[in-house]
């Protein structure tokens, strides 16, 4: 049974469909990209899973249960978390305060647990433990999305999504980002990632899904995909 | 003590050097100098709460009690620099009494949770209201004596509980359709209510007595005397320096100190953090697993309870109500008081409610200041324009307001302070070595915080590999 299960699912705002009948499995341990052009439903995808936005029809099942009309923060503690788009981490709040916000809705079984998860944030980002006290609106871009990222471990996530972390931030941030996410992946988190930077993202992803205009076209293996001519003209810029 | 202290992550990346340099040392940031954030501000508020916060409880006591006292005194001492010309200090102080009730109530919608709530004198008129209708013996629905079952004497205090009770409800009836909104559809919302529970006061006649009003409203029968028939708190003790109004300050204070410590309680549990999640990004607290709509709804009807003891109380203190004492100008008034203040900080917007209050009242009557004649109650009238004049400048020197919040979340506030301040003590007998070795264990205690909180969250749901179960409380 996959971990992730969407069927027929469509997203509308208003009378404008984002998102048409989409069909989406993710199994327990993988790594899956959605990739696709600006405008194509890959973040409404994202928020329709994390239940910020409402399904027009279709269902979502998690771990077997339908989650189709499930409140977001009850998403939550069945292990689906987000690592917003555009970051959004709590600006006013200091880098612990953040991740501490983390685990709001799925508490610490004890304190060990708890020290536990934050050594394994800290270790894979030693970037933030130096900065446990710095407010979070006050940090570059790379290091909000590594913020955000941590935050969103500290809910020991089943299922992590990941909406666009390489979003404006420099090449080489880019790439830390994405080994860290791989790490993540290889410890045990499922993750669903959306990415306009396919490149990195299919090389990285066990599966990979291509959508245009609000439906899937193309699915398949990350390398596969890669390797597609079509897919390298259209989102690796390659003729 | 854990993982996460440095010393033991410090030895974790020595062990796996190869892999990961080692990398200078995180700031301890205890060590002697103030955390690189609360420089930042460096003003003179900060540097009182920096010194409030490291004192030790009793010491908290011992400087707030007498202080309280001091500012329940004031009326009586009428200190001449700081006493009122044209009204009676002791009128102005009971009027400051309830404006500071309200803007501890407002603050807590419009500062802790962040929801623009621009009809909150709705909430106010429902109190005076509800005490109004259920004391008045204009109204139909009169329950003191002489036609109803309940002695003056305690009519007040019975209804009291009713009229908050009442209030709340109005919170939860408003909120439930309206907090799905956000931002500037919520504030046209709540502006709307408060005009519609104004225009209904002035419309039900048959209950509320319409534009006329109700008149002889309950009030504590204390202190009754040959002199004082009606005792302490009626209108009619007027002259002395004990006068009612000083008597309506002293329990507006009481209900000052108990909606503080009921408010200051909840900043500092999980309700509280998750207010100041969704005041900072709804989206983000959502997602983050904050029932955001249920700590919406509580900040409303808190905030509600709160604004209908100030109007249970200002019924009482005045006797009488009236509509157009529940004009719109008030909310923005009290708002006013709350963004002068400082949003958030239960402290800051007392004082901004003291200053809406008291300057107006400052310069009635006054002929003179520092032996320039000026006509203060021409200035007085002018008080619209001078606060809004006020809030402009505020808003563009100093946004946050006067007594700004704290820029982090208040759990963990006093351990930061603590722990800084246990370093420096083992500092000072035990030289840098000792203070590096305590600094450890004291960072862990910042981060242990939520640890604790949350181990005793997991005592009332004990087993729960299914975090699920937990929640559905």
């Amino acid at each position: 049974m996959p971990l992730l299960e969407i069927t027929d699912m469509t997203v509308a705002y208003g009378r404008i469909e984002a998102v048409r009948g989409v069909s989406i499995t993710v199994e327990e341990g993988e790594l899956v990209t959605l990739i696709g052009a600006n405008g194509a439903g890959k973040t409404t995808t994202m928020r329709a899973v994390s239940g910020i936005r409402p399904l027009s029809r279709g269902k979502i099942l998690f771990d077997g249960k339908d989650i189709s009309r499930m409140k977001p923060h009850l998403r939550v503690l069945e292990g689906i978390v987000q690592a917003p788009e555009g970051r959004g981490i709590f600006p006013g709040m200091t880098v612990l305060e953040n991740l501490e916000m983390g685990a709001y809705g799925r508490t610490f079984e004890s304190k060990a647990v708890h020290d536990e998860t934050l050594a394994r944030v800290f270790e894979l980002f030693p970037r933030l433990e130096d900065r446990t006290s710095q407010v979070g609106g006050t940090m570059s871009g790379g290091e909000q999305q590594m913020l955000a990222i941590g935050r969103a471990l500290m809910a020991r996530p089943r299922l992590m999504l990941l909406d666009e972390p390489s979003m404006g931030l420099a090449p080489m941030v880019i790439q830390q980002i994405f080994r860290i996410i791989s790490e993540i992946n290889a410890q045990g988190t499922t993750v669903l990632l959306v990415e306009q930077n396919a490149r990195q993202a299919l090389s990285r992803s066990h599966r990979a899904y291509v959508l245009e205009t609000g439906e899937v076209v193309r699915s398949g293996g990350g390398r596969e995909l890669l390797a597609d001519p079509s897919i390298k003209e259209a989102y690796l810029g390659v003729a | 003590m854990s993982t996460s202290t440095p010393a033991e992550s410090n030895g974790a990346a020595g062990t796996n050097g190869a892999a990961q340099p080692v990398r200078p040392r995180p700031e301890l940031p205890p060590a002697g100098q103030t955390p690189v954030r609360q420089r930042a501000h460096g003003g003179a508020g900060d540097r009182l709460r920096l010194w409030w916060d490291a004192l030790a409880r009793p010491a908290q006591w011992g400087i707030g009690v007498p202080f309280v006292v001091f500012i329940a005194l004031l009326p009586i001492l009428n200190i001449p620099v700081l006493t009122t010309v044209g009204t009676n200090f002791g009128a102005v102080m009971a009027q400051f009494g309830m404006y500071a009730l309200i803007a501890i109530g407002l603050n807590v919608v419009v500062g802790q949770a962040g929801l623009l709530d621009l009809g909150y004198v709705g909430f106010y008129a429902i109190g005076a209201y509800t005490l109004a209708i259920l004391t008045s013996p204009d109204s139909p629905w009169n329950v003191t004596q002489p036609e109803g079952w309940l002695s003056d004497d305690w009519a007040w205090l019975a209804i009291l509980p009713v009229a908050v009770a009442i209030t709340a409800m109005s919170g939860l009836v408003l909120g439930s359709p309206t907090l799905r909104l956000r931002g500037d559809y919520l504030a046209i919302v709540t502006l709307g209510f408060g005009e519609i529970v104004r225009l209904l006061a002035d419309n039900l006649d048959e209950i509320t007595g319409g534009g006329q009003g109700l008149k002889s409203v309950a009030y504590p029968r204390l202190g009754v005397t040959e002199e004082l028939p009606n005792g302490v708190f009626s209108a009619g003790n007027v002259g002395s320096t004990l006068n009612s109004g000083v008597w309506w300050f002293w329990l507006s204070l009481v209900f000052i100190i108990i909606s503080l410590m009921l408010v200051g309680n909840l900043e500092r549990s999980r309700v509280g953090r998750a207010w100041v999640a969704i005041r900072e990004d709804e989206d983000a607290a959502e997602i983050m697993g904050v029932p955001t709509f249920k700590f919406k709804l509580w900040a409303f009807v808190i905030g509600a309870s709160i604004g209908g003891v100030s109007g249970a109380i200002y019924a009482g203190q005045v006797q009488f109500v009236i509509p157009t004492n529940f004009n719109i100008i008030n909310s923005v008034l009290f708002l006013c008081a709350v963004v002068l203040g400082g949003q958030g900080n239960k402290l800051g917007v007392i004082l901004g409610a003291f200053i809406i209050v008291y300057l107006p009242n400052f310069f009635l009557g006054r002929t003179s200041l520092f032996g320039i004649p000026i006509d203060g109650s021409e200035i007085a009238n002018y008080k619209y324009l001078f606060f809004g004049v006020a809030l402009m400048v505020l808003m563009i020197f100093r946004p946050q307001g006067l007594i700004p919040v704290r820029q982090k979340l208040l759990t963990y506030g006093r351990e930061l302070y603590v722990a800084a301040r246990r370093t420096l003590a083992k500092m000072s007998d035990g030289g840098p070595q000792a203070a590096y070795a305590t600094s450890a264990p004291a960072s862990g205690t910042v981060g242990t915080r939520s640890g604790g909180a949350d181990g005793a969250a997991t005592t009332e749901r004990t087993g729960d590999d299914e975090p699920t179960d937990g929640r559905n409380r």
